[in-house]
């Protein structure tokens, strides 16, 4: 960013929050509207209970569970790019840190209503602490989400104080209570070196403790899985190939933020082409561990053939679901390590591109960990209706998941629109740093 | 409500057989025992008690397999329901047993009846069973043969580890139930079960045959939506000192119930030593290297009874 030489008032200027365009109307409205049918649908569930779904008794989990294993991915980003960068002392990353970690906030809280929908007594949430017990993984679950979504949200909080007093100063235009918000939210903060050194202390502390509890909150969700016996889901592996997986989904999702606001807000001058060229590659190494886990995952269990894992992985290479998983495995990985292996090919628009297969490939994928599996049990399916032995999502299952995405979109569309951001601070901290 | 129930004045067959009269405490309610043992006929509607007249007027009633048989009212006997049973002593289980199910493959063709009874007890909706009849073939040049599973109660059991309100538990007497009024539906423990044995409340439950039902974990009823449901062995049976369900209603005599601690099962004719039984016969339990310790021994289906191809024709609406 040497080469920006722009005076704070510039940068302050640039980043203050805008109001929505027209094209940012529309998309808000038709996230509102994805949102309403998925309400609709859930309004739906509700009443008539999850017969509304296609899960049947062999597949018990499906999209639900899935759309949760990627929302809970995909916020792990949060402490890639905050915190993980921060540590290591990367200054590139500043403009990108709230981008990650509102997308690691907006996803977490969704991981958390998904994981409601999919319960069959709603209503009896509260048994998770009245009756939990310490020894079932979801409790475990409870647990470091929970702590996740606390410390996610410290981590967006604490940086932005400083630009909570900008707000506050540069009220011009906002409307009342938005300003009585920022009031309420940080008008303790008077920008003393004081005050400064505990923020830094305080957000040091923050990205110490988040890495492990990142790395937990998806350990713990792979073992929803690996705790069984099941083919395709029995593995030791599985901890490290679900946070692999997470990085580069949450990596990819930072990227398609970050051209979308990019060209939205016109902040071609603080997200620039040298940012999606590091981006660019921190994905091609995230997608190569991602390519290699996976190899583990399938090609070794492939080798022996064991018979319970034969038609799991027969039906995934060649079988029904083969479309799907080598849709994922070159949506997903190859075609993004090929584009952004060249220089060219880390420049905006295929950065984009790439990051969309990325995102789009990382949601099949997890579909594919989940249901597949679940259609092979050890025993045969007997004694029940043709349609238990198989499954596609119900209008109310889609309209559900697309819902929970919508609304994940919605919280990061309507936080961009309140709260600058790039953090407005930072950036002025940092050009005066490189002046 | 009145706090009694009908039960049908009918000697239990397998009480009459002499061999098998010394477990006769174990098959037949008090109640029914003391009745049947004063019983002279195999007839179940024939005057059983000298006091009892035919009245001439008939009741129509369902019996278990879902079959509708006439009997005199005269015959109909009001019995006090057994003593209302606490959840913590449902959760405890029956002090002093070890319940544990031998399962005889020889016999096995493929009839259901079983899983007939036990649907129409448990009031298990449409399409879903908690027993299931498999037809096996474990390798290419291998003989078919069918195979009932029922929960496995397993000694070690992956459902409860996974479950996290404690809905479902393993009680002293070795088996595994589900406090239905407890569950939260996450469904955890059908992906942990390798025996894929539970089934699910996806929708609200039919209504119930009998009206008067308060929920409880051993009879498992009602049934609540949204909610995770399995065999369970039917301790409401267990306590009234009856064969489940599943038990009784094989006509081939497959399922063999009975207590580890008094080292015996029966089938409601015959009775055997239980470790005996698995010793002589081979038995054997399935998935051993899970580790997850089932209490159901399956016995090989050597010198079988029938062929295998005698069960197939039942197999024909499985398609639906």
């Amino acid at each position: 960013m040497s080469d920006l030489a722009l005076s704070p008032e510039k940068i302050t200027a640039d980043l203050l929050p805008q109001k929505f365009s027209k094209r940012g109307m529309i998309w808000t409205g038709i996230l509102i509207i994805i949102c309403i049918a998925g309400a609709y649908a859930y309004f739906r569930q509700l009443k008539e209970g999850l017969i509304v779904t296609n899960m049947r008794d062999y597949v018990s989990w499906g999209i639900y569970i899935s759309n949760f294993v990627f929302f809970v991915a995909i916020s792990l980003v949060g402490s890639l790019i905050t915190a993980v960068l921060r540590l290591a002392n990367v200054h590139w990353s500043t403009p990108l840190t709230r981008i990650a970690e509102i997308i690691a906030v907006s996803a977490i809280v969704f991981a958390s209503i998904i994981i409601v929908v999919d319960m069959g007594r709603p209503e009896r949430f509260l048994n998770l602490f009245i009756h939990g017990r310490l020894q079932s993984p979801i409790i475990w679950d409870v647990v470091v989400i929970g702590t996740y979504f606390f410390l996610s949200l410290l981590l967006l909080y604490f940086p932005l104080l400083p630009d909570l007093k900008i707000l506050i100063k540069n009220n011009n235009g906002s409307p009342k209570w938005l300003q009585r918000s920022y009031r309420f939210l940080g008008s303790f903060w008077k920008g003393s070196k004081e005050q400064f050194k505990i923020s830094n202390k305080a957000i040091t502390i923050l990205c110490v403790t988040i890495i492990p509890v990142a790395f937990a909150i998806h350990t713990v969700t792979s073992w929803l899985f690996a705790t069984t016996y099941r083919p395709g889901w029995d593995s030791t592996n599985f901890g490290a190939y679900f946070i692999s997986g997470a990085f580069l989904v949450g990596a990819g999702a930072v990227v398609v933020a970050m051209y979308v606001f990019r060209k939205a807000y016109h902040l071609e001058k603080y997200i620039t082409e040298f940012h999606f060229e590091k981006m660019g590659r921190i994905v091609v190494m995230l997608a190569f561990l991602y390519l290699y886990f996976n190899i583990n995952e399938y090609l070794i269990p492939a080798f022996k053939m064991k018979k319970p894992e034969e038609s799991h992985l027969t039906n995934l290479f060649a079988g029904e679901f083969a479309p799907l998983f080598w849709f994922a495995i070159f949506i997903g990985m190859i075609i993004p390590i090929i584009i952004m292996l060249f220089r060219r090919g880390r420049r905006p628009l295929p950065m984009f591109i790439a990051g969309i297969m990325v995102v789009v490939g990382a949601w099949f994928k997890r579909y594919l960990i989940v249901t597949p599996t679940l259609l092979h049990p050890f025993l045969p399916m007997s004694n029940v209706p043709v349609s238990f032995r198989h499954y596609f999502p119900s209008w109310e299952e889609w309209a559900i998941a697309m819902g929970s995405l919508a609304g994940a979109l919605l919280v990061i569309t309507f936080f961009a629109r309140v709260f600058p951001i790039i953090p407005i601070h930072e950036t002025i901290v940092e050009d005066e740093r490189h002046a | 409500m009145d706090k009694t129930k009908i039960v049908i004045i009918r000697p239990n067959k397998s009480s009459m057989n002499k061999q098998t009269s010394s477990r006769r405490e174990f098959i037949a309610a008090g109640l029914l025992a003391g009745l049947a043992a004063g019983c002279s006929s195999n007839d179940p509607f024939t005057s059983h008690d000298e006091n009892v007249k035919a009245s001439g007027e008939m009741v129509k009633l369902l019996s278990v397999d879902g079959e509708i048989i006439e009997v005199d009212k005269a015959f109909l006997k009001p019995v006090p329901d057994m003593p209302h049973v606490s959840n913590e002593a449902e959760r405890r289980g029956i002090p002093g047993k070890s319940f544990v199910m031998v399962i005889d493959l020889s016999r096995c063709k493929n009839l259901r009846k079983c899983q007939a009874a036990c649907n129409h007890v448990h009031n298990v909706h449409p399409g879903q069973n908690w027993i299931k009849v498999h037809s096996m073939q474990d390798g290419e040049h291998e003989a078919p043969y069918w195979e009932p599973t029922t929960c496995m109660h397993c000694d070690e059991p992956p459902c409860v580890k996974v479950c996290p309100v404690d809905a479902t538990f393993k009680r002293q007497d070795g088996i595994v139930l589900i406090d239905n009024n407890r569950c939260i539906g996450c469904r955890f423990c059908m992906a942990a079960c390798p025996y894929s044995t539970r089934v699910f409340n996806w929708e609200a439950p039919l209504p119930l045959n009998t009206s008067d039902k308060e929920y409880s974990c051993e009879t498992s009823l009602p049934q609540k939506k949204g909610t995770v449901g399995k065999c369970d062995f039917c301790p409401d049976m267990t306590r009234m000192g009856m064969l489940p369900h599943c038990v009784s209603a094989c006509p081939n005599g497959v399922f063999f119930f009975g207590d580890m601690n008094e080292d015996s099962v029966t089938n409601g004719t015959e009775t055997f030593r239980f470790s005996e039984l698995v010793k002589d016969k081979g038995g054997y339990r399935l998935m051993e290297d899970l580790g997850t310790r089932p209490r159901v021994y399956y016995l090989p289906p050597v010198n079988r009874n029938f062929p295998y191809e005698n069960g197939l024709h039942n197999q024909q609406d499985e398609e639906y």
